[in-house]
This record gives structure tokens, C-alpha cells and sequence, in this order.
């Protein structure tokens, strides 16, 4: 306990230590590390998807913005629900040159596939902001609530309401087994390939629900498709910007507020792989500093609806560990662990 | 007549300098990009996709497009010469376009496969400008048992092609079956068949299969056989375009249900893989020369290819109307207007006339560039053959091995290309057919999520397959082509029964 505690003040002031002289070091410019080839972004998932396009679009914005002086590849290793990413990462320690940007996927694989890797085995950089998810109805539904439609779902035969989501055993349908417990009665949940589909299905009135991602879903709201019928998070968006002719992102109300108390955020993070230095995570984290600040991704987190919090150092670490506990408190209630044997 | 005015629009906005030199490097670097196998037009796209950032959004389209239609133009040249499809939809144009090449005829074929392309472009661009508002609303009936129908036409009308025995196309698609399970199962969210290794994770990658089952196994085969090219000492002729154009007329009818059957594909979205060889199978049911084909036949060529381009042109439309990819090319330009700050959706068409018009008339201009591009090299390409074996056979292998590496950046992939090489060649001498196999490779894992889809929605009931016109009807087709060649054999066996001299198998 006490050997544990005395660590854990140790680290603490390492990074305290630490922050202090990064910010010496970026005032004075001497002798800070600086990348000597061209830096690897390893995308866990496949090419168009929300961290595909996060990713490239960071390489756009240091290009344009001259941020770095090597050049960002982007790479995307997507088998077996990121697992390749992930395993790739894990097995190139003290690469300074190699970063990964996740989804839930950090979390969730290991849980549901049995691939031997956790956030553990990486260095948590930074986090970049937190994808919204809400909860998606077709326009021509009569369901204007949460409420309504989880009492709807409720008052129906078990498996009679259909949600549509992205991936099996990861966020989409971690968060319909909590509607589900909300709703008292389960969802057939339909897994697809990717959140563009899944909005279009929706749309197409395949399915009755979603809780796809606002990008996902923005275009055939703004057509007048789709409803949104609450957020997964706890405070509104921020976002007063009017999308409709009625609504802004704003407008949505949260799960909470109208009676559903679930709420999801996802992490759009980046780690390193295990064994670098810390200077060499303060140089990612000035870089990413640089990236938020400029125009363009305040743009793009517009756009997307993200949650911009922005984290590093021991209070990203603490926050990955949660989200840790979370993701297996919420799929072992779920069912959805690995059988490991 | 809306359409055509705002058509000319965006052939203004294509003709500006800036645009004109951005379309012209586009078309170049996609040829290049599709001649490699593996480095295909999606990584082509997305590796080029930060530096447009800095351009106006209509500008980086139309490069990126071009791109697109340089790789689909491309792939054909090394499926031709080499039996090495480039990309994944050129895998079709191997079976007759290689045996051309082998008589001496890698010309004729080329122009063929070019021409047949442009045409299947051309007649998707007309598509979409005069009904893309009509059309766009079709891909919303797709649901799960609509995506598996299509799969399933698309394996019936392939299924009984082979020549010789039937238990041997049985067992090579059961392979491809096998192979497509590989890795995790996307319903249930396990792993199968990985046997603890981390390489197997990702499955067998369609391209890389195909990259050794062809490419290697060719080399393998023309090693055995005298380590030389079959058609190399074909004379050179250069006005080998126009007496190919002077045949082509004569297919108008496979290049019309071709180009349809491609459409469709790529506004459903299908993609252009399956409808290439799906307008294959139904040109070899329909034609009158359909015995011949895989021995060298143009038609076999035609078909296609036209389907090919027409799907992967049409693909667009799916993709700027509702932020649904009819391919992963498209998925990656679909990243990039979001980078842009566009929003693809049904509101697009409104509120960004100047770039979806710019983006459709680059399509016009972009294929007619690159027609005018490719046919030019058609001599060029032909005389490669003319290279002594023992030099480009090892740049061959070189440069398989580089395709196989980029599909997942994997050096694994590379050994397991060989291994599809020996695979190939075994094939090859005990004679049993590639394609089923990788038909069922490239089908298998769709048509799998698909149908369990559509099962979880129907609670288990294969009704669903037969719940509304739509569905029944494409089942329907499906069922009646599977069928087909039982009746032709029982019509053979009722033929054969009756002494009848001449009937030769």
C-alpha cells in the first residue's frame, strides 16, 4: 500500500517535474527532442472511418500548417476489429516515431476477441476530444422522445424494435444493452461495416433505431430523414450553430434530461508505444497543442459535434483507467467477454 | 433542361488551367497507381488526400477523382500481359484478355479493354446527370436480404462457367469459402479459424490471393514451359486501335447490358468487383460465342470491363447523395469532402452546385483524357511483352511482392503470396479452376454478413428473401440461372440419348 502510494507521488511529480521543463524547453527552444524521420500514424481501423479521417486530417493540417519538420504517414492495420493496430504498437517499443490513434477499440477488443493487448502495453499521449453518440429514429417515426420510444420498445415483443450499429461487442451495442435495461425489453441488435451504412439503413427504414455518431448522421438530419432523439452525454452539445430549420446541436437534449440515464463518450486518443522517452511525449503533445489551435480543427470539431476536451499526462492516464473499468463493467454485465479457454 | 446547363457550368469550372493540369496528373498517377497490383486507387487516394487539403475542395476532387479513373483504366493492362490483375475488378478481364495476349493479339485486347471501360464510364456519367435525383433514392431500398439477393445473382450467374469437372469447382469454391472465414466474424464479434497467431488476424486478403493464384502462378507456369512469353514475337502494330474499333460495334449488345448491370452495381451500391464478373457470367450464358470464352474471346473482354468502369463511376452517385461508399475508393473520397468542410448528403446537389457539376463534368473530361492517354501507350504496353522473360519475370515478381506488402503494409503478406503462387500453379497442372475460388473469396464474406443480417432481422425465417418485389425478384433470377445449366445438361443428356452425329461435348 504504502510502496504503491509513495509510486504513484513519485510519478506524480515526475510529470509535474516534467511539465515544467517542457515548458521551459518550449520557451527557450534548446535542445528539445525533435523527430528524425518521418512520424507513423497506425489507424486501428479502415480507411473513411471516424479515426481514419481524424488522423489524415491531422497529417493535412501539419502540412499545411508546417507543424513538424518530418513528414506524417498515415497507415491503417484494421483486422480484426484493430487488433492488428494494436498488436503492431505493442510490439514496436520505444519507437518515438510511431503513434496510434484509438476508438473504443482499445477497450473493447481485448475484452470481446481475447487479443492479448491493453492500453497498458502502450504510453497515453494525449486525448484529442470525445465522439457524441445519439440516439437516431426516422423522421417518419411517430417517437419524439427517448422516452416515448424506449416505452414504445418497452410495450413491445422482446426483440420487435431492431437497432442498427456498427461492429458487434463494441460501443454501438454496449450502449443498446443499456437502452435495453432502460427499455426493460431487448433490441434485435443487427451489427454492419461502418457508420455511413448504418445511418443510410436507418434512413432506408431498415432498422428502427441508431446511435450513430453526429457526423454520421448530419447529412440526412439536415435532409430531414432522421431525428434525433437525445444524446449520450452528460451536459448538452455546445454547438448553437442552427443545422435544421428548427434545431442546432444544442437543441438536442440529453439521455438524462429526458429520462434515459445512460450516457457514452468515445475516446479519440493517441498513445505511443511502450518504453519511449518523456520527451518525446512532450514533443507530441506541443505538436498536438499547435494542431488544435488552428482554424481548421476548430472547424472540424464543429462539424463533427465533438466533445473537445483535451487531456494529457496523468489526467489522461486516470481517465483511460476508468474508461477501462467502464468498458468491462459494461460488457461483463453484457455478456460480451471472451471466454478464455 | 436544368441538368445541361448546369453540366456546362462545370465544364467551365473543369476547364480552368489549374483544374485542366491537376486532371492530367490525376489520370497519370492513377494509371500508375492501378498497374501495381495492391497499391490500389483507395490507398492511392488516401496516400495523396493530405496534400489537397490546401486546394479548393473542387480542384482536390477532380485530381483525386482522376485518380480513381486512371486506376480503373490501369488495371487492365497488367491483367492482360501478365494474367496479373491490378486491381480486384480486372480479375474478369484475365480470363479472355490473357489468352489474347498468349495468341499474339495483347493489342487488340488492350483496346478493347480501354475502349470498353470508356464506354461503361461514359454511359454511368449520362446516367447520373439525368437521373441522379430520380436514382438516388433507389439505394435506400438496399437492406440486408437486397444485398444478399445481389451477391447471391452475382454467384449463380458465375456458378457451372468452368469447363471440365464439376466436383473440382466445387472444391476449389469450398476453398474460398473456407479462406473467406477467416479472421473475425463480424455478427458475433470472434475470431475464427486464427489459430492463435496474430498474422492470420486479418484474414486472406482478396488482392493478395489473387496477386500469387494469378501473377506467380503465371510466372511458376512460364517458367516450366520455356521461360518465355507466349505472343512476345507479335509484331508491333501501330494502327492496332483503329482495326480493333472496327470489331467492337458488333458487341453493342454486351457493352448496353454490361454497362446496365454495372450501373445498377454501383448505385446499389454493389461495387464494381462483383458486377465485373457477374456482366462476365451473363455475357458467357447469353452469347453465341459462349463456348469460346476464356480461350481468348473479345467479347469476353468487353463485358467486363465496361461493367467494371460503369460501376465504379456510378459509385459516386450513392456516395455525394447519401454519404454511402459504393467503393472503398469512394470511401476514401467520401473522408475527404468531410476533411474539405463538405458534407456529402441529399443537400449536397443544393447548397455546392459548383462542385458536384465540376465533379461531373470532370468525369466526362477525366475518361476522355484518359482514353486519349492510354490508347497512345496501347504499343507501348504491347511491346513490353517483347522483353526477354529472364528480365521482367524477376521485375514481375518485384513488383507482386510490393503489391502484396502495401494491401495491409505486412511482410507476412508477401509469404503468403508465394504460397497462393505454388497454390495457383497446382491448380494450374491438376487443372482445377482459379476463378471459383476467388469468387468465393471476394463473395463469401459479404454475402455471409449479409445473409446472417437478414437473418437476425427476420428472426431466422428465409422468407425475407422473398418479402417484397424487390428482394423476390432478384432471387428469383438468381435461382433461374443456378438452374440453367441443369436444364442444359438434361437437355444434353435427353440429346445424348438419341444418337445424334456432330454433337462434339
Amino acid at each position: 500500500m504504502n510502496v504503491a502510494k509513495l509510486r504513484l507521488f513519485r510519478r506524480l511529480t515526475a510529470v509535474a517535474g516534467v511539465a515544467v521543463a517542457a515548458a521551459i524547453a518550449t520557451s527557450s527552444a534548446f535542445a528539445a527532442w525533435e523527430p528524425t524521420k518521418q512520424i507513423t500514424i497506425v489507424v486501428p481501423a479502415g480507411t473513411g472511418g471516424g479515426a481514419d479521417q481524424m488522423a489524415r486530417f491531422i497529417q493535412g493540417v501539419v502540412s499545411k500548417h508546417n507543424l513538424a519538420d518530418k513528414p506524417i504517414v498515415v497507415i491503417n492495420k484494421a483486422g480484426a476489429a484493430g487488433a492488428e493496430g494494436f498488436l503492431d504498437v505493442k510490439s514496436s517499443p520505444g519507437d518515438a516515431h510511431k503513434l496510434i490513434i484509438t476508438l473504443s477499440n482499445l477497450f473493447t477488443t481485448p475484452l470481446a476477441s481475447g487479443v492479448p493487448f491493453s492500453w497498458r502495453d502502450l504510453t497515453p499521449v494525449a486525448m484529442l476530444a470525445l465522439d457524441e453518440f445519439v440516439l437516431w429514429v426516422n423522421a417518419e417515426s411517430p417517437y419524439k422522445t427517448a422516452k416515448e420510444y424506449l416505452t414504445a420498445v418497452g410495450n413491445g415483443q422482446p426483440g420487435e424494435f431492431k437497432m442498427g450499429g456498427t461492429g458487434s461487442k463494441q460501443e454501438d451495442q454496449i450502449i443498446t444493452v443499456a437502452l435495453q435495461k432502460v427499455a426493460g425489453k431487448p433490441f434485435t441488435y443487427v451489427p454492419y461495416k461502418g457508420g455511413g451504412d448504418v445511418a443510410v439503413q436507418l434512413v432506408g427504414n431498415h432498422v428502427h433505431s441508431t446511435v450513430n455518431n453526429p457526423i454520421e448522421a448530419v447529412a440526412h438530419w439536415r435532409a430531414g430523414k432522421l431525428r434525433p432523439l437525445c444524446v449520450f452525454d452528460e451536459q448538452r452539445m455546445p454547438y448553437k450553430d442552427k443545422m435544421t430549420d428548427t434545431m442546432s446541436w444544442n437543441d438536442i437534449p440529453t439521455c438524462k434530461e429526458s429520462g434515459v440515464d445512460v450516457s457514452y463518450l468515445m475516446l479519440r486518443g493517441i498513445f505511443m508505444p511502450a518504453g519511449v522517452k518523456q520527451e518525446h511525449v512532450d514533443y507530441y503533445v506541443e505538436l498536438f497543442k499547435k494542431v488544435r489551435a488552428t482554424p481548421d480543427w476548430k472547424e472540424y470539431m464543429e462539424k463533427g459535434a465533438y466533445n473537445q476536451t483535451f487531456m494529457t499526462g496523468d489526467e489522461y492516464r486516470k481517465w483511460v483507467e476508468n474508461a477501462e473499468k467502464l468498458h468491462y463493467e459494461l460488457m461483463k454485465e453484457a455478456g460480451f467477454l471472451a471466454k478464455t479457454n | 433542361m436544368e441538368e445541361i446547363a448546369s453540366l456546362f457550368h462545370g465544364f467551365a469550372v473543369v476547364l480552368e488551367p489549374f483544374n485542366l493540369v491537376l486532371m492530367l496528373i490525376g489520370i497519370t498517377l492513377g494509371v500508375l497507381i492501378g498497374v501495381l497490383p495492391g497499391l490500389g486507387g483507395a490507398n492511392g487516394v488516401a496516400i495523396l488526400l493530405p496534400l489537397t487539403f490546401s486546394m479548393p475542395p473542387t480542384s482536390a476532387i477532380i485530381m483525386l477523382s482522376c485518380i480513381y479513373w486512371g486506376a480503373l483504366f490501369g488495371g487492365a493492362i497488367t491483367s492482360i500481359l501478365f494474367n496479373i490483375p491490378g486491381e480486384p475488378w480486372s480479375v474478369a478481364t484475365t480470363f479472355d484478355g490473357h489468352p489474347m495476349a498468349q495468341q499474339g493479339r495483347a493489342g487488340e485486347a488492350l483496346t478493347a479493354a480501354f475502349t470498353s471501360s470508356f464506354v461503361g464510364a461514359f454511359i454511368a456519367v449520362v446516367v447520373i446527370t439525368f437521373l441522379a435525383p430520380l436514382i438516388a433514392g433507389f439505394a435506400l431500398q438496399f437492406g440486408p436480404p437486397e444485398f444478399f439477393a445481389v451477391q447471391f445473382l452475382t454467384f449463380c450467374s458465375f456458378v457451372g462457367m468452368g469447363r471440365g469437372n464439376a466436383f473440382k469447382t466445387i472444391a476449389a469454391m469450398t476453398l474460398g469459402f473456407a479462406l473467406a472465414c477467416v479472421g473475425l466474424d463480424t455478427v458475433t464479434g470472434q475470431l475464427r479459424m486464427t489459430f492463435g497467431t496474430t498474422e492470420l488476424l486479418r484474414g486472406f486478403d482478396f488482392l493478395i490471393a489473387v496477386i500469387g493464384l494469378f501473377g506467380i502462378g503465371e510466372i511458376l507456369l512460364s517458367m516450366e514451359e520455356g521461360l518465355s512469353f507466349k505472343g512476345g514475337a507479335a509484331k508491333l502494330n501501330p494502327t492496332v486501335v483503329w482495326q480493333t474499333w472496327k470489331k467492337l460495334p458488333q458487341f453493342w449488345v454486351t457493352s448496353l447490358r454490361s454497362a446496365a448491370i454495372g450501373c445498377w452495381m454501383g448505385i446499389t451500391p454493389g461495387g464494381a468487383t462483383p458486377a465485373s464478373f457477374m456482366s462476365y457470367g451473363i455475357a458467357k450464358r447469353v452469347s453465341r460465342n459462349g463456348d469460346r470464352f476464356g480461350k481468348g474471346e473479345i467479347e469476353g473482354v468487353v463485358a467486363p470491363e465496361t461493367a467494371a468502369h460503369a460501376a465504379g463511376t456510378s459509385a459516386l452517385l450513392p456516395m455525394i447523395t447519401l454519404g454511402i461508399p459504393g467503393s472503398p475508393t469512394a470511401a476514401v473520397l467520401l473522408g475527404g469532402l468531410l476533411i474539405w468542410g463538405l458534407q456529402p448528403g441529399p443537400l449536397l446537389f443544393v447548397e455546392q452546385k459548383d462542385f458536384v457539376w465540376g465533379l461531373i463534368a470532370s468525369m466526362y473530361l477525366g475518361n476522355v483524357a484518359g482514353l486519349l492517354i492510354v490508347l497512345t501507350c496501347v504499343p507501348l504496353f504491347a511491346a513490353i511483352l517483347r522483353i526477354p522473360f529472364s528480365i521482367i519475370a524477376p521485375v514481375i515478381v518485384v513488383i507482386c511482392a510490393v503489391g502484396a506488402y502495401t494491401v495491409h503494409n505486412a511482410a507476412f503478406d508477401i509469404a503468403l503470396m508465394l504460397v497462393f503462387g505454388v497454390i495457383g500453379y497446382a491448380f494450374k497442372k491438376l487443372d482445377y479452376p482459379l476463378s471459383p475460388l476467388v469468387l468465393a473469396l471476394v463473395l463469401g464474406d459479404m454475402a455471409e454478413s449479409a445473409f446472417r443480417q437478414s437473418m437476425l432481422l427476420s428472426g431466422g425465417s428465409l422468407s425475407v428473401f422473398w418479402s417484397n418485389w424487390l428482394v423476390a425478384s432478384i432471387m428469383s433470377l438468381g435461382l433461374a440461372l443456378l438452374l440453367w445449366p441443369l436444364v442444359s445438361w438434361a437437355k444434353g443428356m435427353l440429346q445424348r440419348t438419341v444418337p445424334a452425329p456432330g454433337t462434339g461435348a
